[in-house]
């Protein structure tokens, strides 16, 4: 009886899934003669239901590891598995019904109205002459319900501030219905206000959906307060340190890794680590 | 630059089938009255009726001269058909350059296609060599050859100097179709059996236009127009740039060959029969995309329909503004465009700043 009641719950427990896993992830562009590496023998995991925050200074090759798992730079060496299969093996089709993206800086048609833009994100899930149907629009009204941007709908993209983009953006990605969501600062343009509620809309995303996203980030209170766990890069385009915030967020990695004096303390009323730069003579 | 709307006011798109009819309407009636206007004074109930006739059981021409007949039946009405076609043509691969290039000023004659068939086409007349074979003709395949090679090297240099700016590829464009055309002449002041016919290529015109000559085109430009009208909703997407396109799962690199090939194989074979005609495929797109908006599943068709009125009421004013001579209907298209065309570019540098 107690030998097959742990069994039973062995057998109940839902199952971690890895939905992404990246193994010894090595990537390079060659300028001219020149080859720059951007990613040096990079591994992470990311599981269902998780929020993680890759974090690093700038050019540390965050972006790029967003292009190497939806097949848009090719590895130098390395692998990539995206729910149980190397993505080398799957179709672009197949990628972006697995990972969906919200880019830094993306490009929109001006002309396109938010609600067009959020219903490209229904592309890999119809076939050539497939046109969008009932759920298809209403997949997008509701990614645009949950990202704040509803009222967008009818208005051209070219007319939208930065950060009405940066929603609508967001909301693609949601409309994409996708078990993972990648996502490339997507709080640069936003207020303080949004930003959080982005963080908070990811956050409740993985609770609620067991979806696993993960996110650049570079205001590192902010990954903190959010995120389940951070992946640090360095500057030379390996992993720096990973695990909880409290535990790789020490003012003498931060040092070494962004080359720059911080101070940590805890937040005085949620005990999630602060950090704050200093600056001598300031 | 447009007018800021209230907060939760927009853009509602209507349905583009009625515009799509009327359209069609339009297209008949200046398709009707091109075929009934002309030097040769062919009453318009003779010519209707002359139309009518070619219906199977139907004989109304007992007192129709046999002149007018052939006037209406063997040199108007080709003569419409094939500057219907060549417009339709010419605007939809207009349309599908911009969007495949992301470039609003993207257009067969301006980023050296057209120049690029046309000497593809003088090289086979100079040659000498059998330009038709099982009723199929070896001139859109040469011009095919021009625009392919011509679209490769603009958009190759362009991406060279940079993609970003939409400019490159047109100013790489239109110097490319200064030395295209500079070979082209030098070609016809060397083989003076065939100067007029390289000289109306180049000047581009329908005065030839024959039966024949619209069977040679519609093989290349249905399939072609097909493939194109198959991908408006992925043309969308390609207007977002390469790296989204490809995380919302498109193939670009596929996509991208199979609509330049398309839309170049379907405006060489208009090169090959008509001559270069530019701006068409610049005008149309753009009207239709200013009035009705910018996706491409209602742009193409009706670019296709609006490009056909375009061509068939331009070359009607070229038959008709200097009667009884023609003017070439390059001169026509080049005089409407050109204006547009600079409106476009310093509409574009204004929202580039």
């Amino acid at each position: 009886m107690t030998v097959d009641s742990k069994l039973e719950t062995a057998r109940a427990k839902p199952l971690v899934a890895t939905v992404l896993e990246v193994r010894g992830l090595t990537v390079a562009y060659t300028t001219g003669k020149r080859a720059i590496v951007a990613l040096r023998d990079v591994s992470l995991r990311l599981a269902a239901g998780e929020l993680v925050g890759l974090v690093g200074p700038n050019g540390s090759g965050k972006t790029t590891l967003i292009r190497a798992v939806t097949k848009t730079v090719v590895p130098a060496g390395g692998e990539i598995n995206l729910c149980g299969d190397n993505v080398t093996s799957l179709s672009q089709a197949e990628i972006a019904r697995r990972v969906a993206v919200v880019p830094q800086e993306p490009l929109l048609p001006e002309a396109f109205t938010a609600l067009e833009c959020v219903l490209m994100g229904r592309t890999p899930h119809l076939k050539l002459l497939q046109n969008e149907s009932a759920p298809d629009f209403e997949a997008a009204r509701r990614a645009m319900a949950r990202t704040d941007s509803g009222e967008l709908a009818g208005r051209p993209v070219g007319q939208l501030s930065g950060g009405e983009r940066q929603r609508v953006v967001v909301a693609r990605a949601l409309a994409q219905d996708t078990p993972v969501l990648l996502l490339d600062e997507p709080t640069a343009h936003l207020d303080i206000g949004h930003q959080a509620s982005v963080l908070a809309l990811m956050r409740a995303l993985c609770r609620d959906e067991g979806k696993a996203v993960l996110a650049v980030v570079h205001d590192l209170t902010l990954a903190a307060a959010y995120c389940d766990r951070l992946v640090m890069l360095r500057s030379n385009g390996t992993v720096a340190a990973e695990g909880g915030a409290s535990e790789i967020l020490r003012p003498e990695l931060l040092a070494a890794v962004y080359g720059a004096g911080v101070d940590v303390f805890p937040h005085p009323r949620t005990g999630s680590p602060v950090v704050a730069p200093w600056v001598e003579g300031g | 630059m447009a007018a800021p709307s209230a907060e939760g006011s927009g853009v509602v798109r209507p349905p583009p089938l009625p515009r799509l009819v009327l359209g069609c309407a339009a297209l008949l009636a200046v398709g009707l009255v091109a075929i009934a206007v002309g030097p040769a004074n062919v009453p318009l109930g003779a010519t209707v009726r002359i139309l009518l006739s070619h219906l199977p059981g139907v004989d109304l021409t007992d007192d129709v001269p046999l002149a007018w007949q052939n006037i209406i039946w063997e040199i108007r009405l080709p003569r419409v058909l094939l500057a219907g076609v060549a417009g339709a043509t010419l605007a939809m691969a207009g349309a599908t350059y911009q969007g495949v290039f992301r470039n609003p000023l993207a257009d067969p004659y301006l980023i050296g296609v057209a120049t690029g068939a046309s000497l593809g086409v003088t090289i086979v007349v100079v040659s000498g060599m059998d330009i038709a074979a099982y009723g199929l003709s070896l001139l859109p395949l040469a011009a095919f050859a021009g625009a392919i090679t011509a679209v490769v090297v603009a958009y190759g240099v362009a991406r060279a100097g940079g993609a970003a700016s939409g400019t490159t590829l047109i100013l790489a464009g239109v110097a490319l179709s200064a030395l295209l055309t500079a070979i082209t002449a030098y070609l016809m002041l060397k083989s003076t059996t065939n100067s007029v016919t390289i000289l109306s290529m180049v000047l581009g015109g329908f005065n030839t236009a024959t039966w024949v000559k619209l069977a040679w085109m519609l093989p290349y430009t249905i399939p072609a127009a097909v493939v194109i009208l198959a991908h408006g909703r992925i043309l969308n997407v390609l207007n977002l740039d390469e790296q989204q396109a490809r995380q919302l799962g498109v193939d670009v690199e596929r996509t991208k060959l199979l609509l330049l090939g398309a839309a170049s194989l379907a405006a060489a074979a208009a090169v090959s029969v008509s001559g270069t005609i530019g701006f068409v495929g610049l005008i149309v797109p753009h009207a239709v995309r200013l009035m009705w908006g910018p996706d491409n599943r209602a742009l193409l068709p009706m670019a296709i329909v609006l490009g056909a009125t375009f061509l068939i009421g331009a070359d009607l004013v070229a038959r008709m503004i200097d009667e009884p001579s023609e003017v070439p209907v390059g001169i026509i298209t080049a005089v409407c465009g050109v204006p547009f065309f600079l409106y476009l570019l310093v509409r574009s540098r204004v929202s580039a700043h």
